[in-house]
């Protein structure tokens, strides 16, 4: 069904296949998240001079979102290195296959916490106080590295990726919005799978290790929790594993019914929303609300902040699908149009990042030359001015990616109304609504 | 072990020890001077140590707002200290002693209180016998009442001082422009056959012939940098920071060591003919000299030279007389 498979292609195949292009892209990958932490602990504490706010808020987010959320969904997870170290010691390993006998506990999750809910919270708590992590270096810094010793130490009591599937604050956001990217790993045939022995793509080999990602990929249908790894391609016998290329968000095409999912989709659409309004809109009152953290102030924006992505949005979305003739659970026809939500999320906050990228991209040239504040000046750029970027160009990018948003999220709508036979006309009218409001917000 | 496994582990910690060692060998190299608003600390390191004649290079940094730096008694132009830039700065000092450093910027409700000491060691090539400055001298109260007991109706004008001045054969010394305040000379031409406008129109012009134009531009600017943010551009005591200071009240002066006896007061309105016509240049120049004794009022001895603090007080005195232009 309209799929390209780039594994066809030898040179894809190869380079998903040796684990030494991923590797050297593993150690830069971890070289420059150690030396981001560094800047933010004893770099300048001015953030659009320092490397940790610079590199990871600015740059990271904008190719995040911008570029390899939408186009490749976890191809972030693919190079992460947040879990490398963890990973590697859980293995005892880097390249060889594990020890028969486990080095630690490797317990399994308990099944409460299988779920993106744990995701959901740390994404929150880092959205509450995103307003002084954003800004300040070595809150950045630290929290870089609690991510970095929170992985090593799941992984230590925890089987698998546990901190990746579990708990990571961006995963659990890549994950949902990786459902709408044109890139996927599947399996070929589904025979091959159910007469395979041994399953080492889930139990691992000598080949290589079983799914980090705790996913067997004989039953993938979404690419939600699959982090593009690829360790499947090296560990599966009979060669079933392909990366295609696809259309756009085919995997909205069966919704989700899980209730996590569903106010993923809530806690992303409304914190784009609070943060166009309160980081870029012009009111001074509710940015110093934001800004100082622990004060009564603050408290209100963090109860608002709470109400309105988990009693307001989801509250004003239940009311409009309220049908009490439909004989499909209020519950399940809740998760399953929320769905309709993920595209829409995705490009409100591509309209919103593009508004700060832009505006802060030349900051990057800067701090590349002095990353640490320190008057280095490593490539003759240590001293280019901050300017706007694109100016002319942003409102129309904004207005092409809501109202692009608009059209993909009534299209999943339809989609998504036909599974539980409603008329998908509410949610339309709800994401009008919801991008009216962005674009009041940021135009 | 596999060699690719070695080979792999020897990298991956080559390059964590890199990311993290380099760093941190090279921030060490690097001393920087922080500045920061003095409620987070003012200068960091606050007190630096120099030799006569060896060229003393610094880099400074501002952690947090656009600062200047500047050395008090010292012929130099302020340097902008930027967010997240450094700057290098090199001096040299001939002299042997303590010099102050200071912020040139208004950087903050504490602004005035950014400052340092350069410790300049060495012996002196040619040392100077220490002046005592005139209100010392003469021994003034500089916290006592000194209020004009009669303050004239209108503005005194210099230049209708002038031909009066001529004409009634007026003079007025350096010395006794010093150390007498408007009223006190008013109050000595009593016996003339002037009126009391008159005599207050004089009194414009002898205040005006013992300064010159250049005095007031340099104390106008002096004024501008150092003393408006406090007591107004026009020297109403309305300056950007007044209310501010108002607003916070003592808790702002009671930030930094040493200052938990400070006194919040508003900043003296030089246009307040009655405190302004009471007060010679010397009570002026002890009350700059030395500061405002836990008023928020800064000393100033360290930093202005005795020139420009008499520059200063002739601009002061500007607000209360129309000069001739």
């Amino acid at each position: 069904m309209n799929r390209i498979e780039l594994t066809r292609i030898p040179f894809i195949k190869n380079a998903l296949n040796s684990r030494y292009p991923q590797l050297a892209v593993f150690i830069v990958m971890l070289v420059g998240y150690i030396f981001a932490i560094l800047a933010g602990l004893i770099g300048t504490p001015v953030g659009s001079h320092n490397f940790s706010i610079v590199f990871v808020w600015i740059a990271w987010w904008a190719i995040l979102i911008l570029v390899a959320v939408p186009f490749f969904g976890r191809g972030w997870c693919a190079v992460c290195p947040i879990p490398l170290p963890g990973e590697w010691l859980q293995r005892g390993a880097v390249l060889s296959p594990p020890e028969k006998r486990p080095k630690w506990l490797n317990l399994r999750v308990p099944k409460m916490f299988r779920n993106i809910w744990l995701q959901n919270i740390s994404f929150l708590l880092l959205a509450l106080f995103s307003s002084v992590l954003l800004t300040t270096p070595n809150i950045t810094g630290i929290v870089l590295a609690a991510m970095l010793f929170a992985a090593i130490g799941l992984s230590t009591v925890f089987e698998r990726r546990a901190f990746c599937r579990y708990l990571c604050p961006v995963g659990g956001f890549i994950g949902l919005y990786s459902q709408t990217a044109p890139i996927e790993l599947r399996i070929k045939d589904k025979q091959v799978c159910v007469t395979c022995e041994g399953k080492p793509c889930y139990n691992g080999s000598s080949a290589g290790y079983g799914c980090p990602w705790d996913v067997f990929p004989g039953g993938l249908t979404k690419n939600t929790y699959c982090g593009l790894c690829m360790e499947c391609i090296r560990t599966c016998p009979h060669d079933n594993i392909a990366v295609n290329l696809r259309p756009f968000s085919a995997d909205l095409a069966k919704p989700s019914t899980r209730m996590d999912e569903a106010f993923k989709a809530f806690i992303m659409l409304g914190s784009a929303m609070i943060y166009a309004g309160v980081l870029l809109g012009p009111w001074g009152i509710f940015k110093d609300a934001a800004y100082n953290v622990g004060s009564s102030a603050w408290f209100v924006y963090a109860v608002a902040f709470l109400a309105i992505i988990f009693v307001v949005l989801p509250g004003s979305f239940t009311l409009g699908i309220l049908n009490t003739r439909n004989t499909i659970p209020l519950k399940q026809r809740f998760a399953s149009l929320s769905s309709a939500l993920i595209p829409l999320g995705l490009m409100f906050w591509v309209a919103f990042s593009l508004s700060f990228v832009l505006t802060n991209a030349s900051y990057i040239l800067a701090a590349l030359s002095d990353p640490l504040g320190l008057g280095w000046n490593l490539f003759g750029t240590a001293n280019a001015t901050w300017q706007p970027m694109l100016t002319s160009i942003l409102a129309p990018a904004q207005t092409l990616a809501l109202v692009g948003g608009l059209i993909w999220s009534a299209r999943a709508a339809q989609k998504a109304a036909n599974e539980v036979k409603v008329s998908p006309i509410p949610v339309i009218v709800y994401c009008f609504i919801a991008t009216s409001l962005m674009l009041w917000l940021l135009l | 072990m596999k060699h690719s496994e070695f080979i792999s582990r020897f990298l991956i910690v080559a390059g964590i020890l890199l990311a993290v060692g380099a760093p941190l060998f090279l921030w060490a190299r690097t001393p920087l001077i922080h500045a920061r608003m003095a409620e987070d600390g003012g200068w960091n390191p606050d007190v630096i140590q120099a030799e006569v004649g060896k060229p003393l290079h610094l880099k400074i940094t501002s952690d947090d707002v656009v600062h200047g730096f500047a050395v008090g008694q010292m012929e130099m132009q302020s340097v902008d200290i930027l967010p997240g830039k450094v700057t290098d700065i090199t001096l040299s000092f001939d002299k042997p002693g303590i010099y102050t450093f200071f912020c040139t910027r208004w950087c903050g409700l504490n602004h005035w209180r950014m400052r340092g000491t350069i410790e300049v060691g060495g012996s002196p090539s040619d040392p100077e016998p220490a002046t005592v400055p005139l209100y010392v001298s003469l021994d003034l109260d500089l916290d006592a009442p000194h209020d004009a007991p009669l303050i004239p109706p209108t503005q005194p004008s210099a230049i209708n001082g002038q031909p009066l001045t001529a004409t009634n054969s007026i003079t007025l010394s350096r010395e006794d422009y010093l150390t007498h305040s408007p009223y006190d000379v008013f109050a000595e031409l009593k016996n003339t056959s002037l009126t009391e406008e008159q005599r207050w129109d004089v009194v414009a012009y002898l205040w005006q012939s013992n300064t010159t134009s250049e005095s007031l531009t340099n104390g106008k600017e002096l004024y501008a940098q150092n003393c408006a943010a406090c007591h107004g551009e026009n020297g109403a005591g309305d300056g950007v920071f007044a209310d501010d200071l108002a607003t916070a009240g003592e808790s702002s002066m009671q930030t930094m060591e040493g200052a938990m006896d400070m006194v919040m007061q508003a900043p003296v309105d030089f246009t307040d003919p009655r405190r302004m016509l009471g007060a010679s240049p010397a009570l002026l120049q002890g009350k700059i000299l030395r500061g405002g004794m836990g008023t928020g009022m800064p000393m100033w001895g360290s930093i202005f030279t005795e020139d420009q603090i008499w520059d200063l007080i002739a601009y002061i005195y500007s607000f209360q007389f129309e000069y001739l232009r």
